[in-house]
């Protein structure tokens, strides 16, 4: 049986507009943060794996190594949409769990553009926008949220309080982005997007960088670095499996699902069984799609869940307590690692005033259009 | 005019014949009957290749979801709705959906709409050709 994997260091940069950094140097800082955080240097590195989206052919990893130490090790840049991180920080994992390597680096980075995402490609002919619908990620998420109103009767007040919960939890975050109190009347009657999704709904385009230093278990313990590891019980990645609508909407769902199923069947755990859990919030509305993806409660459920407060700090199963990508931000290739770097924390009993008492497991996760979905679960040192 | 303009399709599903009605086409997988807008070597649900035949899509479908957008790319005039609609075939389309206000409390998720094809609201692309767009518009209920 192989060793199982750790997470000996993790950091990121508080989330922000860097305008006058670029790409690489984002990336080499959280790097050197995560190293300290583990007390290592890069020269005990054997492999990084780097994440970066908009720079995807830029050898942007290359560039890393450049600022803080070329060592001749191997590096693969990847990009995977908003799963971006996370297929890095996967990556890293499968290179310690198959014996390739006792130490790995993966590093998320992004540094954003302005204005609305998505859309694009008008190719030959005409603009399509508004001409046969909209497809905005505001308006994409708005229509997965809808389809979730159709089937349950989901209403927009339930998808703002997600946004109300989340920007709460980012006042107790120093890491986030904005940290800032936005009540329900001021969520609902804020700019209106895509309806149901207002601009206080939508997830805060801003620059960011994550680290992780991967390990094996050998390699944990020799470095005498148990009590702070954090150990990887599950990691999974899915695509999108064929759906019907699939044709006209980018399916945020099946996928999730097929992920959670892979990833609690490699822990050997339920969703029962979970402390926390980052979840891709990237509009409010997707947030409620994913309570019932991951399997925090039942089908039709997500609304009464949010109602109730159990997905708040204090309630029965604590979500985005970060701030989530709503309020912490969301620069795309950085995410997927920083939601690793919050179970962690927290996992680590080291979250201050938002940590989650006790907290023993986590699940992050993580989607990109068009699809791809990565799920980590993650457990409270055994060392 | 000093080059001749066309009509022409602002969606490869949708077919201009000359001297009958538009109207849109789907291709459709042989081994598990899954409906396409364009085509593709294989199908994507079954696997099965070079498989398809044309089939012509139904006219008529209900709402299946929809935002209505007031925030989009420079020069797109808001708010439209954007509607995902259930076609009775089993197909699925994207697009606007006009003829109701752009109103939550006036837009019934499930409601009975029909394909209408029309100009595609005046666009032009750099030779001047006029295109031909499909749009959603809520089907008249027969009195009860
Ligand atoms: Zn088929």
């Amino acid at each position: 049986m192989s060793d199982d994997v750790y997470i000996i260091g993790v950091d990121m940069l508080k989330f922000g507009r860097f305008p006058d950094r670029t790409v690489p140097q984002l990336g080499a800082q959280a790097a050197l943060m995560a190293l300290d955080d583990a007390g290592l240097e890069i020269h005990a590195m054997e492999a990084l794996y780097c994440g970066n989206l908009y720079q995807a052919n830029a050898m942007v990893g290359q560039r890393i190594l450049q600022e803080i130490g070329q060592t001749g090790i191997p590096v693969v840049n990847c990009a995977n949409a908003c799963a971006t991180g996370a297929t890095a920080f996967r990556e890293a994992w499968m290179a310690v769990k198959a014996g390739a390597c006792d130490l790995a680096l993966a590093v998320g980075v992004e540094q954003m553009g302005k204005g609305l995402l998505g859309g694009g490609g008008a190719g030959t002919g005409i603009p399509k926008e508004g001409l046969f619908g909209g497809s905005t990620m505001p308006t994409v998420f708005a229509e997965a949220g809808m389809e979730h109103a159709h089937r349950y009767g989901t209403t927009f007040e339930q998808f703002a309080k997600v946004s109300v919960k989340n920007h709460h939890h980012s006042t107790l975050n120093p890491k986030a982005a904005y940290q800032m109190e936005t009540p329900l009347e001021m969520v609902m009657n804020a700019e209106m997007i895509s309806y149901p999704n207002t601009k206080l709904m939508c997830s805060v385009n801003v620059d960011g960088a994550a680290a992780a230093v991967l390990a094996s278990g050998k390699k944990v313990r020799e470095l005498g670095l148990g009590k702070r590891a954090v150990k990887v019980r599950a990691s999974a990645l899915t695509s999108d499996p064929w759906q019907a609508r699939d044709l006209v909407m980018p399916d945020v769902n099946s996928c999730t699902r097929l992920a959670a199923e892979k990833a609690f069947n490699m822990a050997g755990i339920g969703a029962e069984d979970l402390d926390l859990v980052e979840l891709h919030d990237c509009f409010a509305t997707a947030e409620l799609l994913h309570y019932e993806n991951l399997g925090l409660c039942a089908d039709g459920e997500a609304g009464r869940l949010i109602d109730e407060g159990e997905t708040a700090l204090g309630g029965r199963i604590p979500v985005n307590v970060s701030g989530g990508l709503l309020s912490k931000g969301h620069p795309l290739g950085a995410t997927g690692i920083a939601n690793i770097y919050e179970v962690s924390t927290h996992l680590r009993g080291e979250a201050g005033r938002r940590q989650v008492i006790d907290a023993r497991l986590g699940l992050t996760h993580v989607i990109g259009l068009g699809s791809a979905c990565a799920i980590h679960i993650l457990e409270k040192s055994d060392l | 005019m000093s080059t001749a303009t066309q009509l022409l399709p602002a969606a490869p599903c949708l077919r201009i014949p000359d001297g009958e009605p538009p109207f849109l086409e789907g291709q459709c997988c042989g081994a598990c009957g899954s409906l396409y807008l364009t085509s593709r070597m294989a199908c994507s649900r079954c696997g099965k290749r070079d498989d398809f035949h044309a089939q012509r899509l139904a006219s008529e479908g209900t709402l299946y979801s929809y935002a209505i957008v007031h925030r989009s790319f420079p020069g797109v005039e808001t708010p439209f709705i954007s509607a995902i609609v259930d076609l009775a075939d089993g197909a699925v389309l994207k697009g606007n959906l006009r003829g109701i206000p752009a109103d939550p409390n006036q837009i019934r998720l499930g409601m009975a709409v029909k394909v209408v094809i029309d100009d595609a609201l005046g666009r032009r692309d750099k030779e001047g050709n006029a295109y031909l767009a499909y749009f959603f518009e809520p089907l008249e209920e027969s009195a009860a």
